[in-house]
């Protein structure tokens, strides 16, 4: 257990630059997600933390120390791979236990050990297997108990999710939880997947072209984005931006409609009015948008309708039993509070 | 070959379409032309059997059965003492270069695979480059310098030049290449030194390829004729292939001795080769399987 502090971390690759000014700080215990699209340097951001890889610039502490010269061994840290990375010429108790081989403890001590790290995980019966007699979900129990095994301060992963099914994905990201509420360690946890970051996290770093757009519960990117990226990120379908012009009494939007609220100050400015699909509701008060549906899609419990506004089309989740119907004009309101507003030209919140 | 292997191997055959008339015609063509490959790659070996049971005066005559068959060459050449004398340097100096190949060659090749460091491009073309020397031109250097350290006819002479190869150098870093670099950050953040790591988690990783490795190397020095002919003075200090076209002088070669030395030279490669096939064999089927 302890503290994680990332200081004004850099990295370039020759030329070019991938992470740019990231400041983090993780405290004890705590469950941090790593988000963004490919190539963002989540990875990357990971491996500097590991000793993997080398910063350019900045500092990476742990438990309040600079560990930027010592060996990965050396950072009391644990990683778990996205391709699990478990050795396929050992058993899985010899995987479980290859972390302990330099530790200082006997035989005895070792086993029990791994025995209790293999109770934890269901896998006693499994411990004399070899990797290619197991599951893909098994390998990743294995690799996750390697990782455990050392009780490390911090534990590393990096996407290891993203080689399963996608039932085993729910499974094992709950398994996870439940790991991180038993041992209680610092986890930072690499994913490209929002629904995994807002699931799992204590709190989520979002980033893109190796820059930290925004860090926050998930209920704080969710209910208030940084800026458009983190609200087109975080939320599946993506929320809507519709753009307009700040007025003297509210926004006039591109579609004519004229929306009272939002900010002061926004008067002459271009701003886009952000709004998520699952807060606009037909007959609201104040209409917000109106157009003709085009497509639907059943999700059963909803059902997501396509709204062709004339400014752009517009995405809004319906009952998923009395769906309006294809090419039925409908008028749909959002309440003042899940209405976002961003600049237009750079991208940040206003509300 | 565990279960598993056998039963995707007959799988696959199974999924071979019964043969109509007019493939049965291209695969009689086929097996024909197989079969006199077969017999092109074993005449040399049933000739050198049939030798060792002449006479000396049947030697010429190139019938496959000798009309007197006899096992008196067997005899004598296992009752010549320098026999197992050669027999020991070559099995002595064949393993050693063996091991030594392996465990340098794997070293190079890790290094150069796996590590980022300057100049690492030029080592490793200057290392192919050795590939395109070849040995008859070598060989006049290597004397010089055996020459010069006091090296002729001495174990390390004949072996030295063997000890390390640029081609098994290259055999290993290609097949590095194919262990994931996950493994290895993983084994580092595991807390293993790199000479560790080397040796418990990549090594393992590329078993089949130090198998195929082993066995080139070991045959190469097992047969091995030009330079141990060349480094070697003294008769105790032959191997096997020297010690055995020694049979005979310049007036007379006794071919019959030598086939006999050769037939019974022939059964520890074969051992070695029945040893080692195995690993190679499980490496393909494995890699089959996966793809
Ligand atoms: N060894 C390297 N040499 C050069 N560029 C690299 C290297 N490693 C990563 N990069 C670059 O750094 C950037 C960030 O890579 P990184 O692996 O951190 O992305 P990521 O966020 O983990 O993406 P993904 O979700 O695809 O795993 C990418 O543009 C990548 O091309
Ligand atoms: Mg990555």
């Amino acid at each position: 257990m302890s503290t994680v502090t990332l200081r004004n971390l850099g990295k370039s690759f020759g030329k070019t630059q991938v992470l740019k000014d990231i400041d983090l700080q993780i405290e004890d215990g705590e469950f941090v997600v790593l988000v963004g699209p490919s190539g963002c340097g989540k990875s990357t951001t990971l491996r500097i933390i590991a000793g993997l890889e080398e910063a350019t610039t900045g500092t990476v502490e742990i438990a309040g120390r600079v560990v930027n010269n010592l060996e990965p061994k050396d950072r009391d840290i644990a990683m778990v791979f996205q391709n699990y990375a478990i050795y396929p010429h050992m058993t899985v108790r010899k995987n479980i236990g290859f972390g302990l081989r330099t530790a200082r403890m006997t035989r005895a001590e070792k086993d029990e050990r791994i025995e209790e790290v293999a109770r934890i995980l269901d896998m006693t019966d499994l411990l004399a297997r070899k990797p290619s007699q197991l599951s893909g979900g098994q390998r990743q129990r294995v690799a996750i108990g390697r990782a455990m095994v050392r009780d490390p301060a911090v534990f590393l992963f990096d996407e290891p999710l993203s080689n399963l099914d996608a039932q085993l994905r729910t499974q094992m990201r709950l398994e996870i939880k439940k790991l991180h509420q038993r041992v209680e360690s610092t986890i930072i946890f690499v994913t490209h997947d929002q629904v995994e970051a807002m699931t799992m996290a204590d709190r989520i770093v979002i980033m893109k072209d190796g820059v930290i757009q925004q860090v926050g519960t998930p209920s704080d990117v969710y209910h208030k984005p940084a800026n458009t990226f983190v609200a087109g990120f975080i939320g599946a379908p993506s929320m809507n931006m519709l753009p307009g012009t700040g007025s003297s009494d509210g926004i006039l939007l591109k579609s004519g409609v004229n929306f009272t609220g939002g900010p002061a100050g926004t008067e002459g400015r271009s701003v886009l009015l952000g709004v998520r699909p699952e807060d606009l509701t037909p007959n609201g008060a104040a209409t917000l948008v109106e157009g003709r549906v085009t497509v639907r899609e059943p999700l059963g419990h909803e059902t997501l309708i396509y709204v062709d506004t004339g400014a752009g089309e517009v995405i809004a989740k319906a009952d998923g039993r009395h769906p309006p119907a294809v090419g039925e004009t409908i008028r749909l309101s959002a309440l003042p509070q899940n209405v976002h507003i961003f600049d237009a030209a750079t991208g940040q919140a206003l509300t | 070959m565990t279960a598993t292997d056998i039963r995707a191997s007959s799988e696959t055959l199974l999924t071979v379409e019964a043969p109509k008339k007019a493939a049965n015609m291209g695969q009689v063509v086929r097996w024909l032309i197989l079969f006199l490959g077969g017999i092109v790659m074993i005449m040399p070996i049933v000739y050198m059997l049939s030798t060792s049971l002449k006479w000396p005066h049947e030697v010429y005559n190139v019938n496959l059965w000798p009309k007197e068959p006899t096992i008196e060459n067997y005899t004598f050449v296992l009752e010549d003492g320098r026999f197992y004398g050669w027999m020991i340097n070559s099995t002595v100096i064949a393993l050693i270069t063996t091991a030594s190949n392996l465990f340098f060659d794997s070293l190079v090749g890790y290094t150069l695979c796996k590590f980022r460091f300057p100049g690492r491009y030029i080592v490793f073309i200057a290392i192919l480059s050795t590939l395109m020397i070849p040995t008859e031109m070598l060989v006049i250097p290597w004397y010089l310098m055996s020459q010069q350290f006091g090296w002729l006819d001495s174990y390390w002479g004949i072996m030295f030049p063997g000890l390390m190869t640029a081609f098994g150098t290259f055999l290993m870093k290609q097949f590095f290449e194919t262990v994931p670099d996950d493994f290895i950050e993983a084994a580092r953040i595991d807390g293993l030194n790199e000479l560790q790591i080397w040796w418990t988690v990549a090594m393992p990783l590329v078993r089949p390829a130090l198998a195929a490795l082993a066995i080139f190397v070991f045959l190469g020095n097992w047969t091995a004729f030009i330079w141990p002919l060349i480094v070697t003075n003294s008769v105790e200090m032959y191997t096997l292939p020297v010690g055995l076209s020694s049979f005979g002088d310049e007036a007379d070669v006794q071919w019959e001795l030598i086939m006999t030395g050769a037939a019974i030279s022939t059964i520890p490669t074969l051992v070695f080769f029945l040893v080692f096939q195995r690993f190679i064999i499980r490496g393909v089927v494995m890699a089959g399987l996966k793809g």
